[in-house]
């Protein structure tokens, strides 16, 4: 549904390319919700966005408990923007916990909205705030302002009958209508979603309603606020848009590649965080035969995976690291029978529970070396929330046309987070079917493992097929035949058969591309989620007047072809990732060449400043 | 998938005429005979049949049959054919593991597919032992056994893996032995007939390292005292002149008596259609192992909606509800702008 995108409200207001507007409070306080509200009225408003939600992994942490907070950050902008940005130029703290929490963020100059109801005395203990830091001059680097959203909040709703305790809950939307009014958002599409969503509710809607507009009338009448600034519309490429979270354009990705390859998708999967929207996605589309099913556990969903994947679907099965530790063995067996299937795994910060709705990219060495023996197979990381999409396609693809297993990894960043995504032409996807096997191949009948010359793939014959019985197992099959083998010679030989085959998909893969400047000397080349803080950074760094050049991979194994040439280019290489050097240790072992590592485990991801800095000291040296 | 002509079909199409390699002397070796046997009778083509199995001795037999087959992981198997019948629900699946497979490694795996009643026959052949790692005990081993890995006796309670089917919600659970093929012939034919879940549990001898294990209740001559044949809507009873028979005691307990002492009227009625399974479940708990009077037959036999078949009917049901999907519908269908 298209909606109307025409200007703002008529009011004088200063314009700005961008700002970084973080929602936090306490998780029962809705702050994801008008966070998302936030990021869609933006995107229709047709600025270019990045988000950045960060959340507990506990359902309701203590209110009002720093361990509770939870947060909304995006970016807006007139211009094409790669990050949720590094901090917020406006904090929206719902309580002291959510300021607490979110302080140590802000640079200075930057505005806080406090909502001065919630800093009571027991507001502050709970917070473990030892002094109300409204009355010392501890937030003296910032615009602090103090605004009673709850009891503005109950005011407003009075007349509706509401009860002031239920009122109360509407203050997010208080808040969402003030900074609407701040950047001169128009109200429609948000009084309409909010007409829609509780029209069964009709106290609830009543309410939400107008505490939207008591925020939006705050913002106009309480002088508080100079005016209201302008944020223009992006000028970005031609087409049509939607904003799209990374889990559903996973889910998307899988559709089209389900069927693009003529297959049907069946989805089994046990529920994890942050990898669950994925199920939840998919059971959405049954209507496109997509069959999903909640596992016993993670292993039986990569299990039940392989037995859809040797009755002829596309099997998909999707995790997070713990999950991807219980589906190790699973994948052996998936490798050594040489069937097409796809392991998603959303990246979450470890090890073991770890921190489960926080990102990292410390599942690198665990997709591309975590099983006993040999045990080769392709990863394909996505760079971005949309490039999800493409990359479960490619995921796709490779798994049916080379009969493998295939990691697509992505993580709690890219899957939370959002960006306008010009819609792909469907009708221009390209046709990845694959043929089943129909007929004996072999003058002793079928054999399972007579490999395809080119490609190496063995035949795929789904049972119901007369005359293609087969029996395959993760025993060693002789070459061939695939009868159980245990000669030494034929094991060395189905060894490096299994790595040709998946080393040769290097030419089946597009060249890195290389964001070359004339004059650098120093290669930042990444992988995954960094991809938009990389760029940032780059940007940054060239727009101090230095030359530097920027290369992302989103094959992992194999590499592209030419990558070893590439680095070869440079006399510096430098590598960020999200943990202790996994990519770059990868490529100076392979390549022998010098990358410096650049590393951060916080659980969140780079800043472009972070980026910027390291890069330019990187020049220096 | 069609069969307009009934297939006449003879054993040797089910066999894949690799070399059978289990310990001479396996009970395996009457099971895969019995199995060849019945399944020409069955009217299914060997192309239709899917052998999935674990890892095991048992679990070689995939191997020799002239149908698909997946020699899986350990304890896996019912997963990878929950896999295959989701899939492709017109085929006919059947898994095959043993005591250690299918209640040790995986056991979450067989009662989720029971409880989920996925149309799998899984047919789990008990030895009691570990055999393929060379003699350690099992879930299903007595207490006290001595074996490798418990060299002072195991402590550890064994499971009874009838009482696991039919506590898993099992909608068809029956238990034969590899001395009586005709036995076991009709007990996998009644499995195939059910729709839904079906487990059948093989008392089979390992020669090599549990050998005898069944011999209080299988040699020839303990047989009729031993066996409690049951059989639906016949009052249950045994003994090489039917002088043994089960009874059930003011608990509702099922218990075995003397005929005489009870009197014929007051002998259990078998109805392994009773949807309740407490007296199913009661009769598996007439023996603790295989050393008194064991019941043998069909314990239960319910239907129950199919897994597969409610898999394929959401999906008709959306199909029918939203139309076939349209990708790019799909791709549009949050907040699109126009650039």
């Amino acid at each position: 549904m298209a909606i109307d995108t025409t200007a703002a409200d008529e009011v004088g207001s200063t314009k700005l390319d961008r700002v970084v507007i973080r929602f936090a409070g306490d998780s029962g306080d809705g702050m994801q919700l008008v966070g998302d509200r936030f990021t869609e009225l933006s995107a229709a408003f047709g600025n270019d966005l990045a988000t950045l939600p960060n959340y507990p992994a506990e359902i309701r942490a203590p209110a009002g408990t720093v361990a509770g907070v939870s947060s909304f950050q995006v970016h807006i902008s007139d211009h094409d923007i790669v990050t949720p940005g590094d901090g917020p130029n406006v904090l929206v703290a719902m309580n002291p916990a959510a300021l607490k929490a979110n302080l140590r963020d802000l640079s200075p100059g930057s505005s806080v909205i406090v909502n001065i109801d919630s800093f009571t005395q027991r507001d502050l203990d709970k917070a473990d705030y030892e002094a109300n830091p409204l009355e010392d001059d501890s937030l003296g680097r910032f615009n602090v302002y103090r605004v009673p959203m709850t009891s503005i909040t109950i005011e407003a709703t009075k007349e509706l009958g509401v009860k002031p305790r239920d009122a109360e809950r509407s203050k997010n939307f208080f808040a969402l209508g003030l900074i609407c009014w701040m950047y001169t958002r128009p109200a429609k599409p948000i009084i309409e979603w909010i007409e829609s969503k509780y029209s069964e509710k009709e106290q609830v809607r009543d309410a939400n309603l107008a505490a939207f507009r008591a925020g939006r009338n705050f913002g106009e009448t309480a002088e508080l606020f100079d005016h209201p600034y302008e944020i223009q519309p992006a000028t970005l490429p031609k087409g049509t848009y939607t904003n799209i979270v990374g889990n559903t354009a996973v889910a998307y990705g899988l559709i089209a590649g389900a069927q693009q390859a003529k297959l049907a998708l069946v989805y089994p999967s046990y529920p994890i965080t942050p990898a669950s929207e994925i199920l939840h996605e998919l059971s959405k589309h049954k209507n496109f035969g997509v069959r999903t099913m909640q596992a016993e556990d993670e292993i039986a969903a990569a299990a039940i995976a392989i037995g859809a994947a040797f009755s002829g679907a596309l099997a998909v099965t999707g995790t997070s690291g713990p999950g991807l530790d219980l589906k190790a063995e699973a994948l052996g067996l998936a490798v050594s029978l040489e069937l097409p299937m796809v392991i998603v795994d959303v990246q979450r910060a470890g090890p073991s529970t770890g921190m489960p709705t926080k990102t990292e990219q410390t599942d690198l060495f665990l997709a591309l070396y975590g099983r006993h023996g040999e045990s080769p197979l392709p990863v394909v990381a996505a760079a971005s929330p949309s490039d999800c999409f493409d990359s479960a396609f490619e995921a796709v693809r490779l798994a049916v046309k080379y009969r493998t297993p295939v990691i697509l990894l992505t993580d709690g960043y890219l899957a939370n987070g959002a960006e306008p995504w010009l819609l792909p032409d469907v009708a221009a996807l390209p046709d990845i079917s694959v043929e089943f096997a129909t007929s004996p191949n072999h003058d002793d009948g079928f054999w399972p493992y007579l490999r395809d010359p080119v490609t190496l793939a063995r035949p795929w014959a789904v049972p119901g097929t007369p005359k293609l019985m087969h029996r395959i197992g993760g025993i060693e099959k002789e070459d061939g035949s695939g009868n159980i083998s245990y000669q030494p010679e034929n094991h060395e030989r189905m060894v490096r058969l299994r790595q040709a085959k998946v080393e040769g998909i290097s030419a089946d893969i597009p060249p890195i591309e290389v964001d070359h400047q004339d004059g650098a000397e120093l290669l930042v080349i990444g992988w995954g989620s960094t991809w938009g803080a990389i760029k940032a950074g780059v940007r940054r760094v060239r727009a101090g007047g230095h030359a530097i050049a920027q290369a992302h991979i989103h094959h992992l194994n194999p590499l592209p072809a030419n990558i070893g040439e590439v680095m070869a280019r440079y006399p510096k290489v430098l590598c960020p990732e999200m943990n202790l050097g996994q990519l770059a240790h990868l490529l100076r072992g392979k390549f022998l060449v010098d990358v410096q590592s650049f590393t951060k485990v916080t659980g969140v991801p780079f800043r472009a400043a972070e980026m910027e800095a390291r890069m330019l000291e990187e020049i220096a040296r | 998938m069609s069969q307009t002509t009934p297939v006449t079909l003879s054993r040797k199409d089910f066999e894949s005429g690799q070399e059978v390699r289990w310990c001479p002397g396996c009970g395996d070796y009457s099971i895969l005979a019995a199995l060849q046997s019945v399944l020409p009778e069955l009217g299914v083509e060997p192309h239709k049949m899917v052998f999935v199995s674990g890892i095991g001795c048992s679990s070689r037999l995939p191997y020799y049959m002239n149908t698909y087959g997946v020699h899986s992981i350990h304890g896996r198997a019912p997963a990878v054919a929950t896999g295959v019948a989701m899939t492709r629900p017109d085929l006919h699946v059947f898994v095959i593991g043993g005591d250690g497979d299918m209640l040790s490694i995986g056991g979450n795996h067989l009662i989720h597919a029971l409880r989920r009643n996925v149309n799998l026959k899984i047919l789990m052949f008990n030895n009691q032992i570990y055999g393929l790692t060379k003699g350690q005990y099992s879930p299903t081993s007595e207490q006290g056994k001595v074996t490798k890995s418990t060299p002072f006796g195991s402590i550890d309670h064994p499971f009874n893996p009838i009482s696991v089917a039919i506590g898993a919600e099992a909608g068809f659970v029956a238990r034969t032995h590899d001395m009586d093929r005709k036995h076991m012939m009709e007990t996998f034919r009644r499995a195939h007939e059910h729709r839904g879940a079906a487990f059948v549990e093989v008392y089979q001898n390992c020669n090599v390292f549990n050998d005898g294990a069944f011999d209080d209740i299988l040699k020839k001559d303990a047989r009729p005292d031993m066996l409690i044949p049951l059989r639906h809507r016949e009052p249950i009873r045994f003994g090489a002149d039917g002088e043994h028979g089960v009874a059930v005691n003011e608990f509702g307990e099922p218990y075995v008596a003397s005929v005489a002492d009870v009197g014929e009227d007051n002998l259990l009625v078998h109805d392994e259609h009773r949807p309740d399974p407490t007296l199913a479940f009661s009769l598996s708990r007439l023996s603790t192992g295989p050393h008194m009077p064991t019941p043998i037959g069909v314990f239960r036999d319910i239907e129950r909606p199919v897994y597969e078949v409610e898999v394929e009917a959401q999906v008709s049901a959306a199909i029918e509800r939203q139309g076939p999907g349209d990708l790019a519908a799909v791709l549009a269908s949050g907040r699109t702008w126009t650039v």
